[in-house]
């Protein structure tokens, strides 16, 4: 498909883009711009100057961040890697072809960068909308300062991004399970967490009560995941990505 | 024997006050709330992990399901977020159809809000009358997508199929006679444009009605005024986004502020608040109902005049016309291409927010380039509310929380998600 001209992705440069020096300016040397689609600026930050980035957003006179929209994790785990791989055509269904699970590929990435934190800021008084990121440096266990201190809406996202994705956020002040299972073991929207789970959960009329045990049911691809180049043309569309 | 200074009450799962399934914590000085902790994800379901293992259009149905009073400004949210990263635009009548259902959602749901919060706290009447009132917009839905709730009727670059030119009609039968039937069946006489203009003329009576049950009414003043008071400054804090802002005297509607589709050619105007209690939401969402009506009303003007496209051209993102495929082998694979494997959407990631009834429902989409999104998150209006209920009734009566719950118009699905 094309990709008209005016909306293709134009790298929000100082140069050209006075908001974009602005929000450099502001945010200081430990963040920077990357591409986004245009009308839109995404500024990623280092994992340790993230509340003070985050301040420096919400309290500069010409930018004014005043509310936190949205905050949510991100697992970079298996970022453009497609689960289709056959070359020749099997004979014995597509199943077969499909890679699934983690380790089908070795992962080419570098350490700390798997867990992101993306918070979606607005300034109503000027009408803008910011996205904000930042990488947690340890993979193993993702930790990142809370942002509670500068929105209070901050709360319950956080609580989510720990629930869902298990990253720590240091200095919130109720950092529980909020979606999950009272009890749940695990955080399931990582990209190593099966779509079926680990454990089903059934009435038993001889132990009247609620039972967990392992699933039954065996995971299934019904559409493999797979990344064409349809796009190879749009101009400036291999530079769009975040990572 | 000690003296007991407070206890702790638990309310919900199952409470007809708790809309759905919320399970609050509270602990009580007397019937004075001390603190509320709700506890939710009753009804969680993952969609958006469930969004990640299938291809864009296959997750538009899951869409109607988070906030399922408000089924298409859900999926306008989500087609609106896989258009921009496609780089297209739908047509301009199906910008109006969008914008049209948009509205005709939010009546929907605003009347669901007025019923249920007037039954929580001790108004029935205006609740039969909300629901008269809804069947005729559910009947517009079902006629464009045949079903009434779930409609998945919104697709990256238009919508599904034109409005259709004529509406089903009632049938005599052993329980309403041919005469009952020819009286329901006037306003369906023409096509849908008509169906739904004749229901915009009568709309403002309608609301009228609600007004002169509630507005005056010595007892809902009792129940609402000076409950729940959020400063505008806290509001700002706390996310709140939509009516509930607006209820604080914040003046930020994303209809007007970052338009979307054709809202920036529809006249209509922004009601806010001045004390930022409960009163002040019900008025504001009264006003939104009236205004939504005009704007109804505009895009039916707009559309009886203007036939066209309601999908793009671009045979990528639409599945190629039933005739086509009768005798063209091409075709007949394309379309089973696109409804299995469907399309790939460019790297890159956005958010696209739509101003849904209850707030700013938000769709960030990170794309690796697959036929699948690498990562969904649903930013729910109800969320942020919900999470501040704990400062909204601190100090409270017990029965405040209820009316507090009401105002929120808290709707599960899209809490839990």
């Amino acid at each position: 498909m094309s990709v008209p001209a005016d909306t293709a992705a134009a790298p929000a440069t100082p140069a050209v883009d006075p908001l974009a020096a602005l929000l450099l300016e502001v945010a200081g040397p430990a963040a920077r711009l990357v591409p986004s689609l245009p009308g839109e600026y995404t500024l990623e930050c280092d994992a340790a100057a993230w509340t003070a980035v985050a301040t420096a957003l919400r309290d500069h006179p010409q930018l004014r961040f005043d509310q936190l929209v949205d905050l949510c994790g991100v697992d970079y785990l298996e970022y453009g890697r497609s689960e289709w791989k056959t070359h020749s055509a099997t004979g014995s269904g597509f199943s077969r072809g499909v890679a699934r699970g983690v380790g089908a590929e070795p992962a080419a990435r570098a350490p700390g960068t798997r867990f992101a934190v993306v918070a979606h800021l607005l300034s109503v008084a000027h009408n803008r909308r910011l996205r904000l990121r930042a990488f947690c440096a340890d993979d193993a266990d993702p930790m990142i300062d809370s942002l509670v201190g500068v929105w209070a809406s901050a709360n319950w996202f956080e609580r989510e991004a720990f629930d869902l994705f298990g990253i720590l956020f240091a200095g919130h002040p109720d950092l529980r399970r909020i979606l999950t299972d009272y009890g749940f073991i695990g955080h399931p929207f990582r990209k190593d967490f099966p779509l079926i789970g680990h454990v089903e959960v059934r009435y038993d009329p001889a132990k009247q009560r609620v039972v967990y045990e392992p699933v039954s049911i065996e995971p299934r691809t019904l559409v493999p995941r797979v990344i064409r180049d349809d796009h190879r043309y749009a101009p400036g569309l291999a530079a769009r990505g975040t990572k | 024997m000690a003296e007991i200074q407070s206890y702790t009450m638990n309310f919900g799962p199952q409470h007809p006050a708790a809309h759905g399934v919320l399970r609050l914590v509270l602990e009580l000085d007397g019937e004075v709330i001390q603190k509320a902790d709700p506890h939710i994800g009753l009804l969680h379901r993952a969609t958006e992990k469930l969004a990640e293992s299938k291809p864009f259009n296959q997750s538009i149905g899951y869409m109607d399901r988070l906030d399922y009073v408000s089924m298409m400004c859900n999926e306008h949210a989500y087609v609106m977020a896989i258009e921009r990263l496609l780089g297209i635009t739908p047509p301009l009548r199906a910008q109006y159809i969008r914008t049209m259902f948009d509205e005709i959602t939010r009546i929907l749901n605003h009347l669901m809000w007025l019923g249920a919060h007037g039954l929580d706290i001790g108004a029935m009447t205006v609740f039969l009358l909300a629901f008269k009132d809804r069947e005729t917009l559910m009947d517009c839905y079902e006629a464009v997508s045949g079903t009434r709730m779930h409609a998945t009727y919104y697709r990256p670059g238009g919508v599904h199929r034109d409005l259709p030119h004529e509406m089903p009609k009632y049938q005599a039968s052993r329980w309403r006679t041919q005469k009952e039937a020819d009286r329901l069946n006037e306003a369906r006489a023409a096509g849908m444009l008509e169906f739904i203009e004749d229901f915009t003329r009568r709309f403002p009576k309608a609301v009228d009605e609600y007004e002169t049950l509630l507005t005056d009414n010595r007892i809902w003043k009792q129940r609402t005024v000076n409950i729940g008071v959020v400063t505008p400054e806290r509001a700002l804090q706390l996310g709140f986004t939509g009516p509930m802002l607006r209820g604080s005297g914040i003046a930020w509607d994303l209809r007007k502020k970052q338009a979307y589709e054709v809202y920036d050619r529809m006249q209509f105007d922004i009601p806010v608040g001045v004390n930022g209690d409960c009163y002040d939401r019900y008025l504001v969402r009264i006003e939104e109902l009236r205004q939504s009506n005009r704007i109804v009303a505009q895009c039916v003007e707009w559309l009886k005049q203007n036939p066209g496209p309601v999908m793009v051209a671009d045979a990528k993102v639409r599945a190629p016309r039933r005739e086509d495929m009768k005798g063209d082998m091409e075709s007949l694979i394309h379309h089973f291409k696109f409804m299995t494997e469907g399309y790939c959407v460019p790297e890159g990631e956005t958010y696209a927010a739509v101003e849904a009834p209850k707030g700013e429902f938000g769709i960030y989409i990170v794309s690796d380039g697959a036929n699948k999104p690498y990562r969904l998150k649903c930013r729910a209006p109800g969320f942020p509310h919900l999470a501040s209920l704990e400062e909204m009734v601190k100090g409270h009566m017990l029965a405040d929380v209820v009316a507090v719950i009401g105002t929120q118009d808290i709707v599960f699905g899209e809490i839990d998600r």
